[in-house]
């Protein structure tokens, strides 16, 4: 099946999702950013909308909309008077009420949004895979460079501000990679379809491995499978791809989740108790 | 007093908080090598003081300087802070090695790689407060003690010469607290270290400190410590009277006390 130039193309895409989703996933399990993930990704619909309607490249407006909305929603939960999952629920519904609004206003306009809802890797163009490796490039950089100042962040934000480190410049960066990443994932899995990736690998990762490092490769392992395996059985069976993506990462999660329980009814307890001195 | 060895210096710093003044017109210089005690009952702008000290918090007027520098200036560097802090998150997937490490961040060179040398402080530290076994433990699974042995380290892992600290035992029980306080105690010594620390626990700050200040938003006095304990203004500033001495907390409140939480 991999002899089809398509199905090479999407394989390309599915591996360099699932890496990118890993990494990014890793601080959005870490730092409790699901749900603010998931306000972001579905109010990208609306910049979306905006692209059809305006002619112009869709995924650009929806990139410009999802950074929007995840600089608002940092601004506006910064408010002592309203809480941040209050402020992303205002903000993801209202972007997603936009966007099915200025859909109807296009004839024929289903399948445009059923592309990005569910999103349609096989049809996946060597410009739009070059483009996607490159911002999935410049990402990862972002990430590699930051890295240990997000975990200092992550371990206690008065610290790291203490110490000098920018942390609201680097909350609102992590928010516009978030953004930029749930952009990057459209054509795999859709837009209603992207949280899964950014959070079912990191949540595997942490249930086997204790440490950053390790969770992370485990992360981005799971992720890049998750696109592999859903893409065959996609092929195999005549699936969705998207979905079948995300089932593989759901179905691995729920697979772990029952060896991790067994696992912790049957180990016998450490000799050595970690708080003796 | 010798005005050359000032580490921190407070001249009529006055702090607001959504328009509220939380602290006013505090003034106080400590000096190198001393053990700091900053006490107050709650609500006093305690731990307010302790993040205007860090740069934390804008001042409305008045001056703070931190080796004769404004806060995150130059000397910012050998200042190591230890922030109110319950616990650590069990799932915290880092190990202890990893989180001593962060306080060494602003050091690493390009990418923020650790190199030997650095690895090597880590260890250093971790030897100071007697944790040099658990470097590679997650830190999450520490005991209480131990995770503020670890942060505790994780301050001195710069080139460090004043430790800030706000409520260092909170938490900790008797013994952990003695231990923690006979550490800080030799790390003055063989570090010549200088501490500053907030705590609502006054009978254990007047027992370690060599001096204490007393707040309740405003400046109430500054001395030794025994001269604090036995002074009118420390009962003024709790709006109680009590036994010190005696150990024993006779409250009797006075008109007008409020409790402020």
């Amino acid at each position: 099946m991999f002899d089809f130039a398509f199905m090479q193309r999407a394989l390309a895409a599915a591996v360099l999702v699932g890496v990118l989703c890993g990494i990014l996933g890793f601080f959005v399990v870490l730092r409790r950013l699901a749900f603010i993930g998931v306000g972001i990704s579905h109010s990208a619909i609306g910049g979306v909308a905006i692209g059809i309607l305006a002619g112009w490249n869709p995924l650009l407006t929806g990139a410009v909309f999802a950074i929007a909305v995840a600089l608002g929603i940092a601004l506006v939960s910064r408010s002592d008077n309203i809480s941040e999952d209050t402020v992303i629920g205002v903000f993801f519904s209202g972007s997603m009420a936009l966007g099915v609004v200025l859909f109807s206003m296009k004839s024929g306009y289903q399948q445009d949004l059923f592309s990005y809802l569910f999103g349609n890797v096989l049809a996946i163009s060597t410009v739009e895979l070059v483009a996607l490796a490159c911002a999935s490039a410049v990402i990862m950089v972002i990430m590699l460079l930051t890295f240990k100042e997000h975990m200092l962040i992550s371990f206690d934000e008065e610290v790291a501000a203490a110490y000098g480190h920018k942390v609201l410049a680097m909350n609102v960066l992590l928010l516009v990679v978030l953004a930029l990443t749930v952009v990057i994932g459209v054509r795999l899995v859709g837009l209603l379809l992207i949280q899964a990736l950014l959070v079912v690998p990191a949540a595997i990762a942490t249930l086997w491995a204790l440490n950053f490092r390790w969770q992370v490769l485990l992360a981005t392992l799971i992720g890049a499978l998750s696109g592999v395996v859903g893409l065959v059985l996609a092929y195999q069976f005549d699936l969705a791809a998207g979905g079948s993506i995300v089932m593989v990462a759901v179905a691995l999660f729920f697979i772990t989740l029952l060896a991790h329980f067994i696992h912790r009814q049957f180990r016998t307890p450490p000799s050595v108790s970690l708080d003796q001195p | 007093m010798n005005h050359d060895n000032v580490v921190v210096g407070l001249s009529g710093v006055t702090v607001e908080l959504d328009g509220r003044c939380v602290l006013h017109d505090i003034n106080f210089d400590v000096h190198a090598g001393g053990f700091v005690g900053i006490v107050g009952p709650n609500g006093a702008g305690k731990t307010t003081l302790m993040r205007t000290i860090m740069g934390l918090m804008p001042v409305v007027s008045g001056r703070v300087e931190v080796f004769g520098s404004p806060p995150g200036g130059k000397g910012s560097d050998a200042i190591g802070y230890v922030p109110q802090r319950q616990s650590i998150s069990p799932e915290f997937p880092a190990t202890v090695g990893d989180v001593v490490m962060m306080g060494r961040l602003r050091q690493l060179g390009a990418f923020g790689f650790p190199r030997k040398k650095d690895w090597e402080r880590v260890d250093r530290s971790l030897e100071l407060v007697g944790m040099q076994d658990r470097r590679d433990r997650p830190v999450g699974r520490m005991s209480g003690g131990e995770q503020r042995r670890v942060m505790l380290a994780q301050a001195l892992c710069a080139s460090t010469r004043l430790l800030v600290l706000d409520e260092p035992t909170v938490g900790l029980d008797l013994p952990a607290e003695h231990e923690f306080y006979a550490l800080l105690r030799r790390l003055i010594q063989d570090l010549t270290l200088t501490i500053v620390a907030v705590s609502h626990d006054l009978v254990a700050m007047a027992g370690q400190s060599d001096e204490l200040i007393c707040i309740n938003q405003r400046m109430h006095i500054h001395g030794n410590a025994e001269e604090v304990i036995h002074s009118h203004a420390i009962r003024e500033a709790y709006r109680c009277e009590f036994d010190f001495l005696g150990g024993e907390l006779a409250h009797h409140e006075t008109p007008g006390h409020q409790h402020d939480g």
